[in-house]
Formats: structure tokens, sequence, C-alpha cells
């Protein structure tokens, strides 16, 4: 079965490529990455993304860029009205299923910024998964409060 | 039974009263929420609870090394700001920096500026902003990264809060509430103000 997602999956990438921003390895398909601004002299940002999977289950164990000091993987407790922000070391990517690293929520954070991050940029990123391995990835820098990559955006 | 229904809450809030009159003498009244502060705008101006008291105020806690929850909020915010067109004038809009270690004047200016014009930044020490962070009952909690001491993230509040002309609390706008729920809420802080 396996050989045949895989089959299944290669015959998709060659009749449906994506769109331009898509970035496809494998059995995942890495879809609408988004930075926000920097808001001034703010030195961490936030990056994310969609993260499709039609195989087996997979995780998510790192990213790098070389926009800041550290790149980590963050997520969200929400704890009544308190947000708390906690680092994990890996996000599972689910069997068949998507994964979403968006505001509130799981998220690539860059950490120390060498510089602010400037709406229109493309942040080259490095994704690290236990099984897809390494996949490179353009993050586009939408505006200040970006709630989506700017192609996707109705305003 | 479904007729008895609409008697609960009635019945709650009976027994609500017999408690609280049951107790009224040992146990102190509600903590309310709001109250003075004295801390610093981002344009270097002091700035007290009287500086706000002639429209309700919009209130958030925040710091600028926050990736996400604060500029979703203040980007909402933006967002709530348009909408109220001419009425966005009735309200006042107030950051207020839990970040002693980091945010100072400059830095706040720049960060404010990212998102509009009517949005004060406030800041302090540490005990000045441990003032405010009572008196508004939010939580605000550094925490450092065990692997690199000198990086450290604040758990806080997420919510805005709403405070009337008196400055006595009107409500709350969680994280996460639709744009149309929260131009809602603020119109009817604006409608009560008038």
């Amino acid at each position: 079965m396996k050989t045949l997602a895989l089959a299944a999956s290669l015959v998709a990438c060659l009749a449906t490529p994506g769109l331009a921003a898509d970035v496809e390895h494998g059995a995942l398909t890495i879809s609408g990455a988004f930075a926000r601004a920097s808001a001034g002299m703010a030195k961490a940002g936030g990056g994310f993304m969609t993260i499709a999977n039609i195989g087996c289950a997979d995780t998510l164990i790192g990213a790098s860029a070389d926009v800041s000091e550290r790149t980590e993987l963050h997520t969200h407790i929400k704890d009544g009205e308190v947000m708390r922000m906690r680092k994990v070391e890996t996000i599972d990517v689910p069997r068949e299923g998507t994964l979403e690293l968006k505001p509130g929520s799981y998220h690539v954070m860059f950490i120390n910024l060498h510089a602010p991050l400037k709406e229109g940029q493309v942040i080259p990123v490095e994704l690290e998964f236990r099984k897809a391995g390494k996949v490179s990835i353009d993050v586009e820098v939408g505006s200040v409060g970006a709630k989506a990559p700017a192609k996707h955006m109705t305003h | 039974m479904t007729f008895l229904k609409p008697l609960w809450p009635l019945l709650a809030a009976f027994s609500l009263m017999a408690s609280a009159t049951a107790q009224a003498q040992e146990a102190p009244a509600l903590p309310r929420i709001g109250g003075d502060f004295a801390l610093t705008t981002h344009l270097g101006q002091a700035a007290t609870q009287a500086n706000f008291s002639d429209k309700p105020l919009v209130i958030f806690f925040g710091y600028t090394f926050c990736p996400d929850i604060c500029p979703t909020t203040l980007a909402e915010m933006v967002g709530w700001v348009e909408e109220l067109g001419q009425d966005k004038d009735k309200l006042h809009y107030v950051f207020v920096s839990v970040d002693a270690g980091r945010d100072d004047q400059e830095t706040l200016a720049y960060y404010v500026d990212a998102f509009f014009d009517e949005l004060v930044g406030l800041y302090g020490p540490q005990d000045r902003i441990d003032e405010i962070v009572r008196a508004y009952r939010v939580y605000a909690k550094k925490v450092v990264d065990p692997e690199e001491a000198s990086d450290y993230t604040i758990d806080h509040t997420a919510s805005v809060y709403l405070m009337d002309r008196d400055n006595r609390y009107a409500g709350m706008i969680s994280f996460g509430e639709s744009h149309d729920a929260a131009v809602a809420k603020l119109r009817k802080l604006i409608d009560e103000a008038t």
C-alpha cells in the first residue's frame, strides 16, 4: 500500500504541480508558509505553514534559518485567559492528515533576529522531519499582523 | 422537568444572595479589576490612570519579544479600530509592556507605531509593572529558557480588557474571539459611555 500511495503521490506531483510556493517532498506538501514583518525592533518572529501528509505519520523534529540566532519549534498552551508559549522538541505530522502551524498554536520561532523582518522578504528555512528528512522552504514575510500568506489575503 | 429549567438560574441567584448575606461580615468584597498606575508612555510622558479617564479604555498586556499572541491581538485591534471609523476616537487604546527587562521607550515606540496611531504603549520598571498587573488582575510570569538563561518569554493574559470611563471593568475580548464579536463589544463600551 505504501508503494501505491507513494506512486499515487508521484503521479499527483507530475499531474498537478502545486502553487509556486508549495514544496512537495515525498508524502509531504508544505504550503502557505509565512512570517510577519517585525513590529519595530522586536527581536522574535514566528513562522507559520500548513504541512499536508498523504503518507505515514512523520514528525517535525527541527527547523533552522539564518535570520536569527536560534530557530525553535514552539507551541502555545491556552490556560484560561493566559497563553503560555513553550518550546517543543517535536511536532507530530499525522498519517494522511495535516499539521497546521498557525498563530496562537504551533509555530517556528525565530529567536533574536539579526535584523527586523521586512514585508516582502523571503526567508529560506530548512525543516527537518524524522522520516522525510530535510526540506527547504521559502517563508514569505507578510504584514505585521498577517494571518495568512500574502497571496491568500483578501485585503 | 423542562418547565423547571428556567427556575434554576433564579434559585442559584437566591442561594448566592443568601450565602453572600451570610458571609457579608467576614468575606471581603469581590476584588475589583483596574486601578491607578504610574508608568511612562512610548513618547516618554508620565502616565497614570487619570490620563485615560475621559474615555473608556481598551487595554492589553504583552511584550514586544512576543512573536505571536501580541502581534496577532494588536493586528486584530487594527481591524477593530478601522471598523469603528470616526467612533474610534471615543476610546483609549493601551498596550502595557510586562517586560521591564527588554522594553524601553525606543523599543516600545517602534513597536506601537507598527500597529495604529491611537495605540499608546506604556512601560516602566518592574515594581511599577507589578503594580498595574496586580491592579488589573492579569497574569504575567517570566519563563526562563533552560538552555539560554538570557532568553525568556512571558506567560501572560491574552485577553483585552475593556474598562468604562470610571475605570470599572466592563468586560473582555478573549484571544481568538471573532472580529464581529469584538467590534460589538467596543460599540457597546462606547454606547454606554455616552
